[in-house]
């Protein structure tokens, strides 16, 4: 599809709003509808748009297959870290409030980067699945 | 940081089936699940004292407390079967290093132990926790992961038989989901011990009544009860040996376990044995299984297959145990989801020992095997007394706690029973027989290659331990009856 000058132009003209949709889904979590999960996926979407209009090995090229393994392991750590860290710091798992000076400011910090985590992990695991089926019809 | 030991029962293996994923050699990745299956065993036996010596213990995750935020909750219940499910993995894990380099791609070794932890996390999340969505959560966990393990098996086939799990398995899930969601649509809460209590407010309601079928119908598919068995005897035949090991110990236990949970905590045994009548629709079921299967299993040319077969017939036990709604019959269920777990593993090991040897585990392959492995095939025969229940092994202890719990009930077709169940033990007599006999009274097929050998010492120790195990608690029962015995009165709500 790489010479097909309306998909390239298209793809190219989508996918920073869709990047940026991400962004606002995972930051607007707080306050409406949307989180890790959903921003993860559209995050994950616009990569997966560029590699089939641009070849697989294209957006290889962007974010190697060993990246988005890595970032499929870290949001786990991620999440589960500020669980151990607010054990460290004498709260029961997860409990946000330890995380800063007052609880409204941890619930809120503690949400944020939990949700990080499932963006990151959720993200990964798009990608890579994708991977792993795109590279399933060059064996053949 | 005791207080948070629930909790890290779980993160710990959360903790490390990333890291396994990520590291590139297979022995890193071993080393890092060996080191997570004894914390976890550590942590288990840590837990089972503790609720022994102060009762039930509570966790409120996030600190959210209990009906609103997820609750870990553990009692005797629950801490025995993370007992079981550690132990397990803690022998496995051990011997898997070498049977899996032998069985797996190089490169794939580190996702494999990645996801034997995950399914150990999602095994202990079941167990652990005091929220029924938190459990079809970890349900889940467990579920995706023993597929993944059960595809990764040499045999072409096993990719049929891990899909046919998850087919089946997911049936399942979305049955115990759905009578998960009706309770809740009828309570407004999730909790376990709010749920008993409000349901019990409920009174008989049609929609509680569905609920408990799809939960009975779910649960039951998880297990492998008799009619839903399907996808069991692949499943384990094909599934490398480490993960036939693991899973037929652990994974069909803790879907017991939930139905204990579900049938015993949430509803209350009165409305699941007096109002739905539990009893005769799992009664008949188990004594079919017990039966059918067993004769099913003599009839079969692979060993593992006929194991696999065997197991649905013990868990036919368990769940007659269970039936029986009383506590001997209930302490003989619970006895036996930690004698079966023994007594299985132990077997599955030494096949594994053989696979790693001779490359086949056909009745046929194994002929006059006993001259070249003569510590493998005595673990058989040590394992194999303990199926058929002699005395001095657990499988020993379970029948009999099984008996007496039928003999206290009135009524000839109690007698029947207790004649099941001595049947079919002779039942298991000959589909041992027939392994021991090809093996030691047999000659040696004409050898090709390199000439066979006892299997290494890293496979042969854990599968010893177990087998002494079996021993250890068929002659010394107290602990394990006991614990059960505490943990059946505490189910059927009686002060222990």
């Amino acid at each position: 599809m790489e010479d097909n000058v309306i998909l390239r132009i298209g793809a190219k003209i989508l996918i920073p709003f869709i990047l940026l949709f991400a962004l606002y889904v995972q930051f607007h979590g707080d306050y409406g509808p949307g989180g890790g999960f959903q921003a993860g996926v559209i995050f994950a979407a616009a990569f997966i748009l560029y590699a089939l209009i641009f070849g697989v090995d294209t957006a290889k090229r962007v974010l190697p297959l060993r990246f988005v393994w890595f970032c499929g392991a870290l949001g786990v750590w991620i999440f589960a870290g500020v669980g151990v860290v607010t054990l460290v710091l004498g709260g029961e798992f997860l409990n946000y409030n330890v995380l800063r000076h007052d609880p409204e400011h941890g619930q809120e910090l503690g949400i944020l980067l939990v949700e990080l985590g499932v963006f990151t992990t959720v993200f990964g695991v798009m990608v890579a699945i994708f991977y792993m089926f795109a590279a399933r019809r060059q064996v053949r | 940081m005791t207080v948070h030991l629930p909790v890290l029962q779980v993160v710990i293996p959360l903790l490390a089936a990333p890291l396994c994923a990520l590291v590139r050699h297979g022995r890193i990745a071993w080393g890092i699940a060996l080191a997570t299956s004894w914390a976890s065993f550590w942590i288990a036996v840590q837990l089972l004292r503790r609720v022994q010596a102060e009762g039930p213990i509570s966790y409120a995750l996030g600190g959210w407390a209990a009906p609103i935020g997820i609750e870990y909750r553990i009692d005797l219940v629950n801490a025995f079967v993370l007992i079981i499910v550690t132990a397990i993995g803690a022998v496995v894990i051990p011997y898997a290093l070498k049977s899996v380099e032998q069985e797996i791609d190089a490169a794939k070794i580190p996702l494999f132990y990645a996801a034997f932890i995950l399914c150990l996390t999602g095994l202990l999340g079941i167990t652990v926790t005091g929220d029924v969505f938190n459990v079809f959560v970890f349900l889940e966990v467990s579920s995706l992961s023993a597929y993944a393990l059960i595809g990764l098996g040499q045999d072409r086939r096993a990719l049929t038989a891990a899909y046919q799990y998850l087919i089946l398995g997911s049936i399942g899930a979305t049955f115990i989901v759905i009578g998960i969601g009706m309770m809740y649509v009828m309570t407004g809460t999730l909790n376990m011990m709010d749920l008993s209590v409000l349901l019990a407010e409920l009174g008989p309601n049609r929609t509680i009544a569905v609920a408990f079928g799809f939960l009975t119908v779910g649960i039951s598919l998880k297990l492998a009860l008799f009619p839903l068995h399907s996808w069991l005897p692949n499943a384990y035949t094909y599934a490398p040996s480490a993960v036939t090991a693991f899973i037929a110990s652990t994974a069909t236990k803790v879907a017991v376990y939930m139905l204990l949970r579900f049938f015993f905590t949430v509803f209350g045994w009165a409305f699941s044995f007096d109002v739905m009548q539990l009893d005769l629709v799992l009664l008949p079921l188990a004594l079919i299984a017990i039966f059918s299967m067993s004769l099913v299993a003599i009839f079969q040319t692979n060993v593992k297959r006929m194991l696999a077969y065997s197991s649905v017939a013990q868990i036919g036990y368990i769940i007659l145990g269970i039936s029986m709604a009383s506590v001997t019959g209930l302490t003989a269920g619970i006895l036996h989801l930690f004698n079966h777990a023994m007594i299985k593993g132990a077997l599955f090991m030494v096949l594994g020992c053989v696979m790693y040897r001779v490359g086949s585990v056909e009745i046929e392959a194994m002929r006059g095997l006993a001259k070249k492995m003569p510590w493998t095939m005595a673990a058989f025969v040590a394992g194999g007394f303990s199926l058929i229940g002699l005395p001095f092994t657990v499988g020993f202890i379970s029948k009999w706690y099984l008996i007496l719990g039928a003999l206290e009930r009135d009524g000839w077709q109690w007698w029947l029973v207790v004649g099941l169940v001595l049947t079919t033990s002779l039942m298991a007599v000959v589909y041992i027989w027939r392994v021991v006999e090809a093996a030691y009274f047999q000659d040696a097929p004409d050898e090709v290659g390199e000439p066979i050998r006892e299997a290494p010492l890293a496979m042969l120790i854990p599968t010893w331990t177990l087998i002494l195990a079996n021993f250890y608690f068929g002659i010394d029962a107290t602990f394990t009856s006991e614990v059960a015995g505490s943990a059946a009165r505490a189910l059927m709500g009686i002060a222990p």
